[in-house]
């Protein structure tokens, strides 16, 4: 390699937060272009898994060397454009992407059944797309630019949400795009607010020109938006009625990419402008967001678990479901502590893996069974032995039972709730995980307890391109439920770092 | 075709006009307001009074909606390109300095070119979203 080479791909490896955003958008045009859909989802694997490990180059330079900033097109922040990549958004980043990279892994077969194939090629493109749009909001530190990701991500998920089979698939998108419309509109109201009061959009810049105004009424309504238009993206109770039939009705692929991904950047968006914009004390003392957050987290774990448990379909049933535990993550953000807050990221962490294996084994069951209803889970613990043993083991991890992921971020979001003085809360965390363990039951009693009906026709085993996606996942949840250090360490060193609490 | 006759008579001579228009609004956008946004929606909207005028499959014939939208893909490309292209020259991304041996030249170059692939995919996506809605329950579509 001559020196002009290596010195090109030193450069070029210092604009990996610009590519992060650029070169899934560009490989978007060219998935568009090339009309194939086995070529296209070629194109998309390798710019989904360039991504992620782009994403752990971009975490390791993190830790290494702090924070990172990218000027945009070579104009300096505050005036310019910044990319601005911490310990907190690079690990929303590494989830993102990595999810994205094994949920396209497993997609082929899955998609061959239920969106026409002259479609496939549009739906890697808007895939592509969406991840743009994902990764841009998590990436930038400009908050302008957060809303224009917000939509970019947003218009192609409603798109992915419209290809479902039925025609239900299409007034749920319709629905998900009026809430997700007035959400972005609120997020749009309360950034162009807190720009009246600074006139700045970049966001650490915001910071410090908020901290010399101080708190005002502008301040506080522009708080309030923000915290309603995160709200809506991010589905928390009672702002979550897009969220089951959008879930349901979607491609399985796209509920097990979006319900890992779309709520979880949302969230980090909240948890950016509530520690980073606003600050804690502005947030939390003034406006009394915890006291507004706290009821509402506890209210969707209880009544998110409990409709669950009524639901016939399964894919619904796990959609409520996640309306409960993103009530676990709001819950750690209402606590308004370092180990709270450390509660709230590690489950956005663990959530994003345990729902997007769940929901693959509802893609598994779909093109075996093509119905996700509970009675097509009859006897099927012996039919699909492996598919549902990784339902079973990312259904404890949903419990939270001891060696999986959901058990550790429960742990943490305790002892928040303990360290608060906040003991109810803490009793009422175990009590809707009971809830969680009925659902659950009711899943693996009928699939492994119950015989089929004699008319059933015989299935096999899921294809390995979607069984080895599944088990990565399940995998995961297990190994992230016994070695912490990644998920627990980052997220308390970013919980600790909001906090402005020495590491 | 004996219908509309001064409608008909009368965009024919507007449209040529119209893209000329926005082929200013483009080129112009470096110096007075203007640039790809509206160029683009000028231009689609060209299209879209063709097809108005002189019904949908005319319309198709000139502008098939597989060209457009490989002009949606290629403006979208054209302006990461010239992004990416300023990486490579050793600048950041879109950091149009680059683009030529004298950063001046360069933000003029860059720019056009930019400003061009917002203009290109405006317009085809202006065409295709109208296309699409009129064709909306035929069975070429």
């Amino acid at each position: 390699m001559t020196g002009g080479e290596a010195d090109l791909i030193t450069r070029v490896s210092d604009d990996l937060p610009a590519l992060q955003i650029a070169v899934p958008l560009l490989s978007a045009a060219i998935c568009l272009l090339v009309r194939r859909a086995r070529a296209a989802w070629a194109v998309a694997m390798v710019v989904a898994w360039g991504s992620f490990a782009s994403a752990c180059v971009l975490l390791s330079r993190v830790l290494q060397s702090g924070t990172i900033s990218y000027a945009e097109g070579g104009w300096r922040p505050p005036w310019g454009i910044e990319l601005r990549i911490d310990l907190l958004n690079a690990l929303v980043l590494l989830v993102v992407t990595g999810i994205c990279a094994i949920v396209l892994t497993a997609s082929p077969r899955s998609l061959d059944q239920e969106v026409w194939r002259e479609h496939h090629h549009k739906f890697y493109a808007l895939y592509l797309l969406c991840m743009t749009g994902l990764a841009g909001m998590t990436i930038t530190g400009d908050a302008f630019n957060i809303f224009v990701f917000l939509e970019i991500s947003s218009l192609s998920s409603y798109a992915l949400i419209a290809q479902g089979t039925t025609r239900r698939a299409l007034t749920s998108s319709l629905q998900y795009l009026v809430m997700g419309t007035i959400g972005g509109t609120f997020l749009l109201l309360g950034i162009g607010m807190i720009y009246m009061v600074t006139g700045t959009l970049n966001i650490a810049d915001m910071a410090v020109q908020l901290a010399a105004v101080g708190p005002n009424r502008t301040v506080l309504v522009a708080l309030a938006c923000i915290g309603i238009g995160t709200g809506i993206k991010l589905a928390v109770f009672p702002l979550h009625i897009w969220l089951p039939n959008a879930y349901t009705y979607a491609p399985a692929i796209v509920t097990a990419f979006l319900a890992a991904t779309a709520t979880k950047v949302a969230y980090y968006v909240l948890v950016r402008f509530v520690f980073s914009v606003f600050g804690a004390p502005l947030a939390f003392g003034e406006l009394r967001l915890d006291a507004v957050l706290m009821p509402l987290a506890i209210a969707a774990m209880f009544a998110g678990s409990f409709v669950a448990i009524f639901q016939d379909d399964i894919k619904r049933m796990l959609a409520y479901s996640s309306v409960a535990q993103i009530g676990y993550m709001v819950l750690g953000l209402s606590l308004a502590s370092v180990s709270g807050l450390t509660g709230g990221l590690v489950h956005l962490f663990n959530h994003a893996i345990m729902k997007s294996g769940l929901f693959l084994v509802m893609a598994a069951v779909v093109l075996r069974m093509g119905s996700t209803r509970l009675d097509a889970f009859a006897g099927l613990g012996r039919r699909m032995p492996f598919t549902m043993a990784a339902f079973v083991v990312a259904g404890l991890s949903l419990i939270g039972v001891p060696l999986t992921v959901g058990f550790v971020s429960k742990w943490y979001l305790v002892v928040g709730a303990i360290e608060g003085g906040l003991w109810p809360v803490a009793v009422l965390i175990l009590l809707s995980s009971l809830l969680a363990l009925i659902y659950i039951w009711r899943v693996v009693e009928v699939a492994y307890f119950r015989q089929p009906p004699e008319d059933a026709p015989e299935v096999s085993e899921a294809p390995a391109s979607l069984l080895v996606p599944i088990w990565v996942l399940a995998g995961a949840t297990v190994f992230f439920g016994v070695f912490t250090s990644l998920s627990v360490g980052l997220a308390s060193a970013a919980a600790r770092m909001l906090f402005g609490v020495e590491l | 075709m004996i219908r509309h006759v001064i409608l008909r008579a009368l965009s024919k001579l507007l449209i040529p006009l119209i893209m000329l228009f926005a082929l200013y609004v483009q080129f112009h956008g470096d110096y007075g307001p203007g640039g790809g946004f509206q160029a683009g929606v000028i231009f689609g909207a060209a299209i879209i009074l063709y097809a108005l005028m002189f019904g949908l499959e005319a319309a198709k014939r000139v502008f098939p909606p597989r060209v457009l939208e490989f002009f949606v893909a290629f403006g979208l490309l054209l302006y990461g390109g010239v992004g990416i292209e300023a990486i490579l020259l050793g600048g950041n991304f879109l950091d149009y300095g680059h683009l030529a041996h004298e950063p001046v030249h360069g933000q003029h170059l860059g720019i056009l070119l930019v400003e061009l692939g917002v203009g290109i995919t405006v317009a085809a996506v202006m065409a295709s979203i109208f296309f699409l809605f009129a064709g909306r329950g035929r069975s070429d579509v």
